[in-house]
């Protein structure tokens, strides 16, 4: 575990130190920010086009982040033969693995929380200078506490996304990474019809396969839970378990893979 | 029990896509280092010395054959907890200093906050690094990062540590503290295991040495065993030589030098009598400045060993 932790930690001073990452972060506040002008615009719909555009803000931002550090995570030791020295020290490649992986958990966490403050404080300063009538008439409060609900469950979802990446990391080129975990993100977004593909096309094989494709491919539908908050929407604990659940399974086992490719690669 | 053993150690690469074929890069190596001992490891370029290395370190795995460290099997953690590796051309983490950067990897040792500090700060100090450790290792030039390497190789105070061209970019004051530092290694009791193309450090340093080409060892031993009985010649400097000595003892000299008015270095073969020449130098009013056999040397035992590696390869590619 303290080897664990003090790769973590390198990893997490890498990014604090990458100026790409400052600039996203940066940008996705100005965003969040800038969302209090686009209130101004709908009488009424303001709250809720905040909430809506700063968790979607944080969600699209979070996936960056979370990509294009994830797909460089390994790639970038092997590839810079960093590792070389790094892995001559004792630490296994299963505790390279999930030391890498801690520390960009750590990093998502500190930038979602840094969105997170956005968010309130842009929520907040609604809630001090609107009027009275108008917040009152919200389906759910301005400051609602259900938008960590939200965020906490774009953490998930960004650590599964993290996860995927990490694993093509560790045999495939940034470039192709990149590709394959945005593809994957997508794919996971709509892969709902997947699931009832026999009511699509008329033959028991296709159907078959994309039953098994639905199972194996993420479901990350589940984790976007924006418009059910953003509208009062109740939702319930049970959901909750069972999306995160859900979410550390898949995460467990796309982390099993990275270290198996990982633990019988050659560095040449 | 021996430091560093290998047996039958094999490495293949396939090499192609669609139909991979295999190339051997590490051909049936077995060698023993002896605990203690500064072992030299040559070749020239492509030969399989960094290939060794990484199997050693388990960077890569083997096709075929073992190796073993002090007794612990390859790769294990109460091993790598005793040993240290400089990689060739070795690439840190250049958004860390140097400090940060010993700082991180005495963590992953386990050592104590306190005595990280002042580990780092001596080996710091030891390889020469000043108020540049607080700089980014991105601005550090190939020596500056070399030492660095050098810090980090020996940072747990190993039992055996490898080196892969640790001479590499250093500029004079940098090989020669290289040079006191593997000594120091030694009477420490460490076993120090490193190739190198610079022969005249390996000869200088090493108790033994193996010389691999082609994948294959083509000699090992001790370098004063190698090198010592091969007399390939004399060299006789005289001082208030005229001509005419010269004239007198040319048949019997491969090549004269004047290094000096009346100074000559004299080049004899190596059936040559010194003696009698001796006896020549004296009668002739001249003066002996010093008489020295002229060994092979290491690049010369190198060049032989490796010469006919080359060749019976090429008979290897001739014969198929």
């Amino acid at each position: 575990m303290r080897v664990i932790g003090s790769i973590a930690l390198s990893v997490f001073r890498e990014s604090v130190r990458d100026k790409v990452l400052y600039n996203l972060v940066l940008f996705a506040v100005l965003l969040i920010g800038a969302s209090y002008l686009l209130g101004q615009l709908t009488a009424g719909q303001d709250v809720k086009i905040i909430k809506d555009l700063g968790l979607s803000a944080t969600s699209f931002f979070g996936l960056f982040i979370a990509v294009f550090i994830g797909i460089g995570l390994v790639w970038k030791e092997v590839e810079r033969r960093s590792i070389y020295s790094l892995l001559a020290k004792p630490i296994t490649r299963v505790h390279f693995i999930l030391g890498k992986y801690a520390g960009l958990m750590l990093t998502l966490l500190v930038n979602l929380g840094v969105m997170a403050i956005a968010l309130y404080a842009v929520l907040a300063v609604m809630t001090l200078v609107g009027p009275r009538s108008l917040t009152a008439a919200l389906d759910a409060p301005a400051l609602d506490p259900r938008l960590l609900l939200a965020i906490g469950l774009i953490f998930v979802e960004l650590a599964l996304v993290t996860a995927l990446a990490l694993f093509f990391s560790t045999f495939s080129s940034p470039m192709l990474s990149a590709a394959f975990t945005f593809g994957l993100y997508i794919v996971g977004h709509f892969n709902a019809d997947l699931k009832h593909f026999e009511q699509v096309v008329d033959s028991r094989p296709a159907a078959w396969l994309a039953r098994a494709l639905y199972y194996l491919l993420p479901n990350l539908g589940p984790f976007d839970v924006k418009a059910l908050v953003v509208h009062g929407q109740p939702i319930s604990t049970g959901y909750v378990l069972m999306t995160l659940s859900y979410g550390v399974i898949y995460i467990a086992f796309v982390l099993l893979a990275a270290m198996t490719v990982f633990a019988r690669r050659d560095f040449k | 029990m021996l430091a560093i053993e290998t047996e039958e150690l094999t490495k293949d690469y396939a090499i192609g896509f669609w139909r991979p074929r295999p190339r051997r890069a590490l051909d049936r190596l077995t060698l023993g280092v002896e605990r203690g001992e500064i072992f030299g490891f040559l070749g020239p370029n492509g030969a399989g010395k960094t290939t060794t290395l990484k199997l050693l370190m388990q960077l890569i795995y083997p096709t075929s054959g073992r190796a073993s460290v002090l007794g612990l099997p390859i790769g294990s953690l109460a091993l790598k907890a005793r040993i240290g590796y400089l990689p060739e051309h070795p690439y840190f983490y250049d958004y860390l200093t140097a400090e940060e950067l010993l700082t991180y990897f005495a963590s992953l040792f386990g050592l104590a906050p306190a005595a990280r500090r002042a580990r780092v700060a001596q080996l710091l100090d030891q390889v020469g690094i000043g108020a540049e450790r607080r700089l980014a290792l991105r601005k550090y030039s190939k020596g500056m990062l070399q030492r660095v390497g050098l810090a980090q190789a020996i940072l747990n105070d190993p039992d055996v540590v490898f080196l892969d061209e640790p001479m590499s970019g250093l500029d004079p004051f940098g090989r020669r503290a290289a040079r006191a530092l593997i000594h120091d290694l030694r009477k420490r009791g460490c076993t120090v295991f490193f190739s190198s193309h610079i022969l005249s450090d390996a000869e200088a340093l090493c108790d033994r040495v193996a010389v691999l080409a082609h994948g294959r060892l083509a000699a090992q031993g001790r370098v004063a065993d190698l090198v010592a009985f091969d007399v390939k010649g004399w060299e006789l400097i005289v001082a208030d030589a005229d001509q005419a000595l010269l004239g007198r003892l040319g048949p019997q000299v491969s090549k004269a030098t004047e290094i000096a008015y009346g100074r000559y270095a004299l080049e004899l073969p190596a059936n040559a009598a010194p003696d009698r020449l001796l006896a020549e130098v004296t009668a002739s009013g001249a003066k002996l400045v010093s008489l020295n056999p002229v060994r092979e040397t290491l690049e010369d035992f190198f060049v032989r060993h490796v010469g006919a590696a080359d060749e019976a390869a090429i008979d290897r590619v001739d014969s198929r």
